[in-house]
C-alpha cells in the first residue's frame, strides 16, 4: 500500500505549481474571461513543451506515456490555477477518445498535433435534450456516397471557436458514431453561449455538414464504446482538477483567516471559522483520496464504474461546500468582482456538472448497488 | 501509488476473516456493543483464541509479544474485528495502556502489565474525564499525593467504561497543583479493588453500563506510577497515537450497513421493495460515498503510520468523518424504516434483530476520542496552523 504520490509525481506537481503560479496569476484568468480566445496561445504553447498536452499518449505518438495518476496529479494542479485552457476537452476527452476508438492513420496524424498544441479538438457529444448524462442524440449522420452528411445542434460545445476539429457524437443507422469535422467545414454554425466565467462553450449549428467516411472515428454505430471509456477517464480526470480548485480556497480561507483582525482577534481563532475549515479539509482530503483510487484502479484495469462515479459524486459535494465555506468567510469581500474568491465560485458550477453531476453519479451509484431503477 | 495491500496482507486478512466467521456466528456477533454478561465472556474467549493464533497482539513490538508486522497488519486485524462484529473487550488495554506501558514503564512494570494484556486475561477501565474536566481535559481536578511509598488518591472520575468488568484504572491524576495544568499531571494503574475506590452505575443508552468512580484516600504503591512524575499528559497523549487508523470503528458500521442495503433490497413496504424508492435509493447511493470516504480517511492514516509518520490532524480527519457519517446512516435508515426503526429486540417484528435502532443509539457516541468539536479544533488548529 502506498497513498502517495511518487517522487516523480511529487516533482511533477511542484514542477506544475510554480509554473502555474508564475504563469498563469489570476490576473491573467481575469484578462482571458475578456479575450476573445478564452485561453492563452502563448501559454498554451507553453503547456505543450512541457508535456502536458499529450501526457497521457504513448511515446510513438508524440506523447510522455504517463498514467491517469500522472494526469490527475498535474489537473490538480491546473484546477489550482484555475487555467482557462481547451486541455481537458482536446487532450483528455477528444484525445484519449482517439486513442481508444481511432484507427493507426487517425492516431498517427492527430495525437502528435494535438501533443504540439498544433490542433484543438473538441467534443460535441451535449444536446438540448442529451447530454453526458443520458438522453437520446438527436444529431444525424446519414452516409451518402463515401461521405456522411451531418445535421442538428450540439450545445455546450467548449472552445468550439478556437477548434480545429469537432468530434461529433452522431445517430447513424441504429445507434451512435463519432465524426471529425474539420471546423471550417461548410455547413457549421457557432454561436458562444453567454456563461458563467465568461467560459467558452458554444451551440454548434451543423447543417448539412460533410465528412468523409474516413473521419469516421471507431466501428459504425460503436462510437460510444471508446467514447465512454474516454469519459471515464476525463471524468477522474475533471474529479483532479475539482480536488485542486477546493484545495485552493481552503488554502486562500486559512491564510485570510489568519491575518483577518476582527474584536480584536484573528477571526481564525473563532471556532464558528476554524470549525468550517476544518470540515472542508476533511472534504478535500476525502475527494483525493477516491479520486486517486479510482485513477489507480483504471490504470490497473481494474473495475472501476463504482469508484468513478462515487468519485464524482464526492467531488462535487466537496466543491460546492467549497465554494459556501470560502464565500461565507471572505464574506463581503468575497461579493466584489476584484476579489478572487468569485473566479473560483464561478469556475465550481461548470465542473460540478462537466461530465455528470453528483446527482447524475449518485443514481449511476444506486443502479451499482443493485438497485432497482 | 498503490490501494491494495501486498500478497502476503492479503493472505493475513483472509486467515483472520475466515477464522472470525466460523468462531463468531451470527448469534454472537455484537451488533452494536456489548451489553451482556455472555456477550462479554464470549468476547474474552474470542480474544484468547487471537492471542494463541498470535494475532490479537501483531502491531505490538515484537519483544512484548506482538507479530513482526507493522501498522498496515494491525488496520487489517482491526478491520476484521470490525466487520465480524466481534463483542470488542480489552480495547482499553490492547491500544492504549499497552503501548504506554511499553514506552513509558519500568522493566519491572512491563514484566507484570504487558503478558496478562497480551493473553488477553487483563481488563483495564479508563480514568481520564472527570465532572468538571471533559474536552478541557487539562484541567483536570483529580488528585495525587505523595505518602512514603505511596500514592494517596482522591476524587472523582467520570464515564468509566468497563468499570465492573476492569481489574486496573489506568488514569490522570494531578501530582503538582502548582505547575503549569499540563505539567502537572501523572499517569497511574491502579487496581480497583483497592480500598477507597468505588463506583456508581452509570448505564449508557447504547446498552452498555460503565461508572462514576470515586476515590477516597485510596492508596497505591508509587510503583504504580507510569513514567516520569508530572508528564503524564504527554505520555497519555503520545500513547494516544499507536492506534488511530479507526478501522474497527467504520468497518463494524460498514457491516451493518451493508446488512441494511441488502435488507432493502428484500423488504417490501406499499407492496414495493424499499429499494424501489428512488429517494431512499439516492440517500443510500449517498451513504455509501461517505462509507468509501471514510475507509479511505482511515486507511490513509494505517498507510502514514506504516511509514513512520504520526498522522496527528489526519487522524482527527477520519475520526470527524466517521463520527457525521455515522450518525448521518444511521438516521437515513432509521427514516427509510419509520415505525419499524422504533422496534428494538422484538422477536416477531424488528427487523435485522433492531440493528439499526441499536447502532442509532450507538452514533449518539459524538464524543469518543474527543467531541466533533475538539477534532475541528485539531484539524484547524494543529493540520491547518489557525490560530489558537
Amino acid at each position: 500500500m502506498d497513498l502517495g504520490l511518487s517522487e516523480q509525481q511529487e516533482m511533477l506537481s511542484r514542477a506544475a505549481r510554480e509554473f502555474l503560479e508564475a504563469e498563469c496569476p489570476t490576473t491573467l484568468v481575469r484578462e482571458l474571461e475578456d479575450s476573445d480566445g478564452g485561453y492563452s496561445p502563448e501559454l498554451w504553447r507553453k503547456m505543450a513543451d512541457l508535456g502536458w498536452l499529450g501526457q497521457a499518449f504513448p511515446g510513438q505518438y508524440g506523447g510522455s506515456d504517463g498514467t491517469l495518476i500522472d494526469q490527475v496529479a498535474l489537473f490538480e494542479e491546473i484546477g489550482r490555477a484555475i487555467l482557462p485552457s481547451p486541455i481537458l476537452t482536446s487532450t483528455v476527452l477528444c484525445g484519449q477518445t482517439i486513442l481508444y476508438g481511432g484507427n493507426e492513420d487517425q492516431k498517427a496524424a492527430l495525437l502528435p498535433l494535438i501533443s504540439r498544441g498544433d490542433t484543438i479538438v473538441t467534443l460535441a457529444l451535449a444536446e438540448a435534450d442529451a447530454g453526458f448524462d443520458g438522453g437520446d442524440i438527436s444529431v444525424m449522420a446519414t452516409a451518402d456516397g463515401g461521405d456522411y452528411v451531418i445535421n442538428g445542434t450540439k450545445l455546450f460545445v467548449p472552445y468550439a471557436h478556437v477548434a480545429d476539429y469537432l468530434l461529433c457524437v452522431a445517430r447513424t443507422s441504429g445507434a451512435d458514431s463519432l465524426f471529425l469535422i474539420d471546423s471550417k467545414t461548410a455547413g457549421v454554425n457557432i454561436t458562444l453561449l453567454h456563461s458563467v466565467a465568461k467560459y467558452k462553450q458554444h451551440e454548434v449549428a451543423l447543417q448539412n455538414v460533410r465528412v468523409p467516411r474516413t473521419n469516421m472515428v471507431g466501428q459504425l454505430d460503436q462510437g460510444r464504446g471508446p467514447l465512454g471509456k474516454a469519459v471515464d477517464w476525463a471524468t477522474v480526470v475533471q474529479c483532479g482538477e475539482i480536488v485542486g480548485r477546493c484545495q485552493k480556497v481552503l488554502d486562500l480561507v486559512v491564510d485570510y483567516s489568519k491575518v483577518r483582525v476582527q474584536f480584536g482577534r484573528p477571526i481564525g481563532s473563532f471556532q464558528a471559522v476554524l470549525h468550517q475549515c476544518a470540515d472542508l479539509r476533511v472534504a478535500v482530503d476525502g475527494a483525493r483520496l477516491v479520486t486517486y483510487q479510482a485513477a489507480w484502479k483504471l490504470v490497473e484495469g481494474r473495475p472501476c464504474s463504482e469508484d468513478i462515479a462515487m468519485a464524482k459524486a464526492f467531488a462535487g459535494s466537496a466543491s460546492r461546500q467549497a465554494t459556501a465555506v470560502g464565500h461565507g468567510i471572505f464574506a463581503g469581500i468575497a461579493f466584489t468582482v476584484e476579489h478572487d474568491m468569485q473566479l473560483y465560485m464561478m469556475r465550481s458550477k461548470i465542473q460540478e456538472a462537466n461530465l455528470g453531476d453528483s446527482d447524475f453519479h449518485l443514481d449511476n451509484l444506486g443502479g451499482y448497488m443493485g438497485f432497482p431503477t | 501509488m498503490n490501494f491494495e495491500l501486498t500478497e502476503e496482507q492479503k493472505k493475513f486478512r483472509s486467515d483472520i476473516r475466515s477464522f472470525l466467521e466460523e468462531e463468531v456466528p451470527p448469534e454472537h456477533q455484537a451488533v452494536f456493543g456489548v451489553e451482556s454478561e455472555e456477550d462479554y465472556r464470549f468476547g474474552r474467549s474470542i480474544q484468547r483464541k487471537l492471542a494463541d493464533n498470535g494475532w490479537l497482539t501483531i502491531g505490538w513490538p515484537t519483544e512484548y509479544g506482538g507479530g513482526p508486522k507493522g501498522p498496515i497488519e494491525q488496520s487489517i486485524f482491526s478491520e476484521a474485528m470490525g466487520y465480524g462484529r466481534v463483542p470488542r473487550t480489552g480495547t482499553t488495554a490492547l491500544n492504549i495502556v499497552g503501548p504506554a506501558v511499553m514506552y513509558f514503564g519500568t522493566p519491572e512494570q512491563k514484566e507484570k502489565y504487558l503478558p496478562p494484556i497480551a493473553r488477553a486475561e487483563a481488563e483495564y477501565c479508563q480514568g481520564f474525564s472527570e465532572p468538571n474536566a471533559g474536552s478541557d481535559l487539562g484541567s483536570l481536578e483529580f488528585r495525587a499525593v505523595r505518602d512514603g511509598d505511596e500514592n494517596v488518591l482522591n476524587g472523582s472520575k467520570m464515564f468509566t467504561s468497563w468499570a465492573f468488568r476492569a481489574q486496573y484504572i489506568y488514569l490522570l491524576a494531578r501530582t503538582d497543583p502548582d505547575a503549569p495544568k499540563h505539567r502537572g499531571i501523572s499517569l497511574f494503574i491502579a487496581d480497583v479493588k483497592t480500598p477507597g475506590i468505588s463506583f456508581r452505575p452509570l448505564p449508557y443508552i447504547n446498552g452498555s453500563m460503565a461508572a462514576q468512580t470515586y476515590f477516597d484516600d485510596a492508596r497505591i504503591p508509587s510503583s504504580a506510577l507510569i513514567g516520569e512524575e508530572n508528564r503524564g499528559w504527554y505520555h497519555a497523549m503520545a500513547t494516544l497515537d499507536f492506534e488511530r487508523s479507526g478501522l474497527e470503528r467504520y468497518a463494524s458500521v460498514q457491516r451493518t450497513f451493508d446488512d441494511f442495503v441488502e435488507l432493502c433490497k428484500t423488504t417490501k413496504y406499499n407492496g414495493k421493495l424499499l429499494s424501489e424508492n428512488p429517494i431512499a435509493r439516492h440517500k443510500l447511493a449517498k451513504i455509501k460515498v461517505g462509507m468509501e470516504i471514510w475507509r479511505l480517511l482511515c486507511w490513509k492514516v494505517a498507510w502514514m503510520q506504516s511509514t513512520g509518520a504520526v498522522p496527528n490532524a489526519e487522524a482527527s480527519v477520519a475520526f470527524l468523518h466517521g463520527t457525521v457519517q455515522r450518525l448521518e446512516f444511521t438516521q437515513t435508515a432509521m427514516e427509510i424504516l419509520g415505525l419499524y426503526g422504533t422496534l428494538m429486540h422484538d422477536p416477531k417484528w424488528s427487523l435485522m434483530r433492531g440493528a439499526i435502532e441499536g447502532i442509532h443509539r450507538e452514533s449518539m457516541h459524538l464524543h469518543g476520542a474527543g467531541t466533533t468539536e475538539i477534532h475541528r479544533n485539531i484539524i484547524a488548529q494543529r493540520g491547518l496552523g489557525l490560530p489558537r
